[in-house]
């Protein structure tokens, strides 16, 4: 699959490209609220995408573990939500939107410029790995494809900014109705594997819970309009090119 | 219209679907309770948490749904609905949002019920339980506490939808398609509330100040009685309710990798028959033991199949029992007693009895709490008796606490085991302390007059001592 191209072609484009599912969603936010929305959004889709640990019995069948869940406060926003309960895969998320850290607006640019500041996307993309034969690779599929747009606006004084919590509160309150809406249209998913397959579908790397295959890549622009890929290292790993 | 249905298929769907409502019911009901809920991933199933989720069951919430449903399940025109509603302090209630379970005649006959609709219907609970955080009762339900509560009514039937008020939005959380008909739930909740915000709620007394057309008469009698959504786990009281392993049958699922029963949709943007994914092909594609009595969790159902279903475990007995109509949140040491059903219009009476974790046994005090654990901590409502306290500070615990009396001081993590108060009553009554005797006026002057009538005499011995006097001041030097 190789790496997101930069600014070519949109999320959806690629993703039509590729075949898979592709969902947009937007949200405008003050610098310190960036790294809490993030998470409420990839916890809400990774909720929805995980399942419990198999465990293969004889002759091909399986039994499921049990996901639990817990609510999650928001500091910055006045918003709260539920994610999978799983230290590991929260870890794992906190890690990957630490380093997604959209510039803030130069002075003189907010100034200039009466509408955005920074932006930024982080993509969440689950894939199922396609096994090749030597000399090839294993191939990258992907089947889902979540694109979180983030503005990145600046605040003058402290009332601004409590009006700012309200109003991303009632924002993510709608994207997490967006989500939903997508997750419950009951489209493709890869179908169960048998236990040999089971890591091509699954990351069977966490110990409590099973999410499917997934990567997260984010974009940064800065303000003056270039954009900066960044990946993750897993996604370097995972998509081994010749 | 299910004559393609296998019976065993059918008992099975009827199964989940009861499950699903009951399951259904619990995440509204916790969602309200005004606490976060946490539970913990196991990795390995237990064999009774149904659409390996793991939702706790409060028994009393089950014991109401079942009431509810009657042995029946939700069918075309008769949804089960989960009313929440806010009742204020001073007795006005509020709709706020209904929950519905519906089914609709729409038939997906082509999907598999031990496999597919199982799985659907966990990931719908899965967006219940974010939904249920996003509509405006939420946030309501977080802050509850001496100014209103929240409550919930469970009833079968019509769906009603007037007492939300106009402009009340709905929000669908989703459907599952089976053969018998599709399962739809949604939320019309509420609008008018955006107005206001929380905040209001809590400092802006009166309530029915801001939002007086709000209060109207229920438009329907209530069939089945509010209940509060407040819980307290581990309270002996006098309500006990059946333990959910008398009547929960255990759910064990396993599921075989057959390629036929896991197309999951018809509509296929990829064909994952390139990954080279199949299985020997099975001829009974599900291997189920759910639905099985406790005594035999691990059999299965199937032709000539033996999975390596582990032997699961029973439930186990939820030792939590909820007071029906207490509204007095988690605490611990602190006993309530059950107030009777026809109370609940009423602010209920609470014993406190301080034998568990205080260490006074001899202690006696009924007063009305409504209070939560960590941030929310209010104050009480209502009058208090005071009988024999021997605990700190005792003689400040609040006599009469008028209703309108707000406490503006509301600290974090203040429990009431050792003192019968809270902090900021406390700090508001040594605000004002009283005045010391001797600034009083009459009495300045009483010890003026006397100290008058004294001063000869004290001078007279002053004299007499003087060599003495100032020796001793002279060691001070």
């Amino acid at each position: 699959m190789g790496l997101c191209p930069s600014t070519s072609s949109g999320p959806r484009s690629r993703a039509a490209a590729m075949n898979c599912r592709a969902e947009v969603l937007e949200v405008s936010v003050e610098g310190r609220q960036v790294e809490e929305a993030m998470l409420a959004v990839l916890h809400t889709v990774l909720l929805h995408r995980s399942t419990g640990k198999f465990h293969y019995k004889k002759e091909g069948t399986y039994s499921i573990g049990t996901v639990g869940t817990q609510d999650v406060d928001c500091d910055f926003i006045d918003f709260a939500y539920v994610r999978v309960s799983s230290e590991e895969l929260d870890r794992a998320l906190r890690k990957a939107v630490g380093e997604f850290k959209p510039p803030p607006c130069r002075p003189q640019d907010a100034l200039r410029s009466s509408g955005s500041d920074g932006m930024g996307q982080i993509s969440l993309e689950f894939y199922q790995k396609k096994k090749s034969r030597w000399p090839f690779s294993d191939e990258c599929i992907p089947w889902e494809l979540w694109t979180i747009k983030v503005n990145v606006v600046n605040l003058a004084n402290e009332q601004e900014r409590q009006i700012c919590r309200e109003k991303v509160g009632e924002k993510l309150c709608e994207k997490i109705i967006n989500i939903v809406e997508v997750m419950n249209r009951h489209e493709y998913l890869p179908k169960m594997p048998t236990q040999s397959e089971v890591d091509n579908v699954f990351d069977t790397s966490l110990k409590d819970v099973q999410p499917y295959l997934y990567k997260i890549s984010y974009q940064i622009t800065d303000t003056l309009g270039t954009s900066v890929t960044t990946t993750m290292r897993r996604l370097i790993k995972d998509t081994l090119a010749l | 219209m299910d004559t393609d249905l296998s019976s065993q298929d059918r008992k099975d769907l009827d199964k989940f679907i009861k499950f699903f409502a009951l399951k259904t019911v619990q995440v509204i009901v916790q969602a309200r309770l005004g606490e976060k809920i946490c539970t913990r991933s196991s990795s390995s199933p237990t064999g009774s948490d149904w659409f390996n989720l793991a939702i706790k069951d409060i028994p009393e919430v089950t014991h109401e749904a079942k009431k509810a449903l009657a042995g029946q399940l939700p069918a075309v025109g008769r949804s089960m609905c989960v009313e929440i509603s806010l009742k204020t302090s001073e007795g006005d209630s509020m709709e706020l949002e209904i929950w519905c379970l519906e089914m609709n005649e729409k038939c997906d006959k082509e999907i598999k019920v031990s496999y597919t609709v199982y799985n659907r219907l966990s990931l719908l609970l899965k967006s219940l339980l974010a939904i249920t955080r996003v509509t405006p009762a939420y946030r309501l339900s977080r802050k509850q506490g001496h100014e209103y509560v929240i409550l919930y009514r469970i009833y079968f039937g019509e769906v009603q939808l007037s007492g939300l008020g106009e402009g009340f939005q709905t929000v669908r959380v989703g459907t599952v398609g089976t053969p018998v008909g599709t399962i739809t739930l949604s939320c019309a909740y509420r609008i008018n509330l955006a107005f206001m915000s929380t905040r209001q709620f809590e400092r802006t007394p009166p309530i029915m100040g801001i939002i007086i057309d709000h209060f109207v008469d229920r438009p329907y009698p209530s069939s089945s009685p509010m209940h509060p959504c407040n819980y307290r786990a581990g309270e002996d009281n006098g309500a006990v309710y059946p333990s959910v392993e008398d009547s929960q049958e255990v759910c064990t699922t396993s599921f075989s990798t057959s390629p036929p029963s896991q197309l999951s949709s018809s509509r296929l943007s990829y064909q994952p028959a390139a990954l080279g994914v199949g299985s020997a092909d099975m001829g009974y594609p599900v291997l189920f033991a759910g639905g099985l009595n406790a005594a035999h969790p691990h059999q299965l159902i199937g032709p000539g199949k033996e999975g390596g279903v582990p032997p699961v475990p029973s439930q186990p007995a939820h030792g939590t029992q909820a007071d029906q109509e207490r509204m007095c949140t988690p605490l611990d040491g602190v006993h309530y007693s059950a107030a009777t059903p026809s109370s609940s219009e009423d602010t209920e009476t609470v014993s406190n009895s301080s034998e568990g974790k205080c260490g006074s046994p001899h202690d006696l005090l009924e007063t009305i709490f409504i209070r939560k654990v960590g941030a929310f901590v209010n104050k009480p409502i209502n009058q208090v008796t005071m009988a024999n306290l021997d605990i700190p500070f005792a003689m400040f615990a609040p006599k009469n606490v008028e209703l309108e009396d707000n406490d503006p001081m509301k600290p974090a993590f203040s429990k009431d085991d050792i003192l019968p108060m809270d902090l900021g009553t406390f700090y508001r009554e040594f605000q004002n302390p009283p005045q010391l005797s001797s600034l009083s006026i009459d009495i300045g002057a009483q010890s003026m007059a006397e100290d008058l009538d004294s001063l000869p005499e004290k001078l007279a011995v002053h004299e007499k001592n003087v060599k003495e006097f100032d020796a001793f001041v002279e060691t001070l030097q």
